[in-house]
């Protein structure tokens, strides 16, 4: 399926809070109810339950058929997505930044020696060179 | 963290997304990298087989800036903006627009240099001016096209 800018713009909203990723990193261990997810959060289960909704509407989270636990489940896909789109983009700019690196190695040296010259012209001549 | 260097790439709100990097050199000098043109030709290049021949920076507030990656192809990109705020060596803010595909909008774009024990930390922030602009990114980041460059990317991080 080709990702949609709109769904990537929603996964991308629902991801911005932290209770709604830590919600997702529970999921990633396995389906759980919604009294389960509440209970590690100093939260209601109504707040809890507005956090799911907002997840559901991604399409980063499901309800089980059970009836009466209707247990949350996580859905890859849209996640993949959005983490696929931020892969790409962290590989052009590590690459640009590991050139970079390079670029200040350079000119570190370069200003090194630049004192280093500075201070052979001001410091006394001993009698002994050990170099040259 | 185990790398110190390791950049770290998140989206702090929906139309953000945010870069943190750490360099091991002053912030002066990572200033002076990331603003003077022969330094810039250097390292700003993006994916594998692209150069950049044209790289304009007038570096003061209102002052604008152009730049034009090319690839062993032919293909030419152009992108370009204006400095809003210029205070060095902790902070730039322009605006930023790619010329031709990308006609979502302007970015905002806000550089802060933080200096620690000598290193400095690049923090880069694109907050995109909207929905559309936003959207506009992401098709293009998912384009299928792009793979076979970052396929030799892959190669050339695992060399």
């Amino acid at each position: 399926m080709k990702p949609s800018g709109y769904a990537l713009d929603a996964t991308f909203a629902a991801l911005a809070d932290p209770t709604r990723r830590a919600i997702l990193a529970r999921l990633a261990d396995g389906e759980a109810t919604v009294t389960e997810l509440a209970a590690p959060f100093a939260m209601s289960q109504p707040a809890i339950s507005k956090h799911l909704k907002v997840l559901e509407r991604a399409g980063l989270i499901t309800r089980g058929r059970e009836a009466q636990r209707r247990p949350r489940k996580l859905e890859p896909r849209p996640l993949a997505e959005a983490t696929d789109w931020i892969e790409r983009y962290r590989r052009i700019w590590e690459a640009n930044f590991k050139r970079l690196d390079a670029v200040l190695q350079e000119l570190k040296n370069k200003q090194k020696k630049a004192v280093d010259a500075l201070l052979e012209d001001v410091k006394p001549k001993p009698k002994k060179r050990r170099f040259k | 963290m185990t790398r110190p260097a390791a950049l770290q790439v998140t989206t702090p709100t929906d139309r953000e997304l945010m870069m943190t990097r750490v360099f091991d050199a002053p912030p002066g000098m990572v200033f002076d990298a990331l603003t003077t043109p022969d330094l810039m030709k250097r390292w700003l290049l993006g994916p594998p087989g692209w150069t950049m021949p044209v790289c304009e920076v007038d570096l003061r507030v209102g002052g604008k800036y152009r730049y034009v990656w090319q690839n062993a192809d032919g293909r030419k990109m152009g992108m370009g903006g204006t400095f809003k705020e210029i205070v060095r060596p902790s902070r730039i803010v322009a605006t930023e627009m790619y010329e031709d595909y990308w006609t979502g909008g302007e970015t905002l774009v806000t550089t802060e240099l933080v200096e620690t024990r000598g290193k400095t930390t690049l923090r880069t922030t694109v907050r995109y001016a909207s929905r559309e602009a936003r959207d506009a990114a992401i098709q293009m980041g998912a384009t299928k096209g792009l793979e076979a460059s970052y396929d030799r990317l892959e190669e050339l991080l695992q060399a």
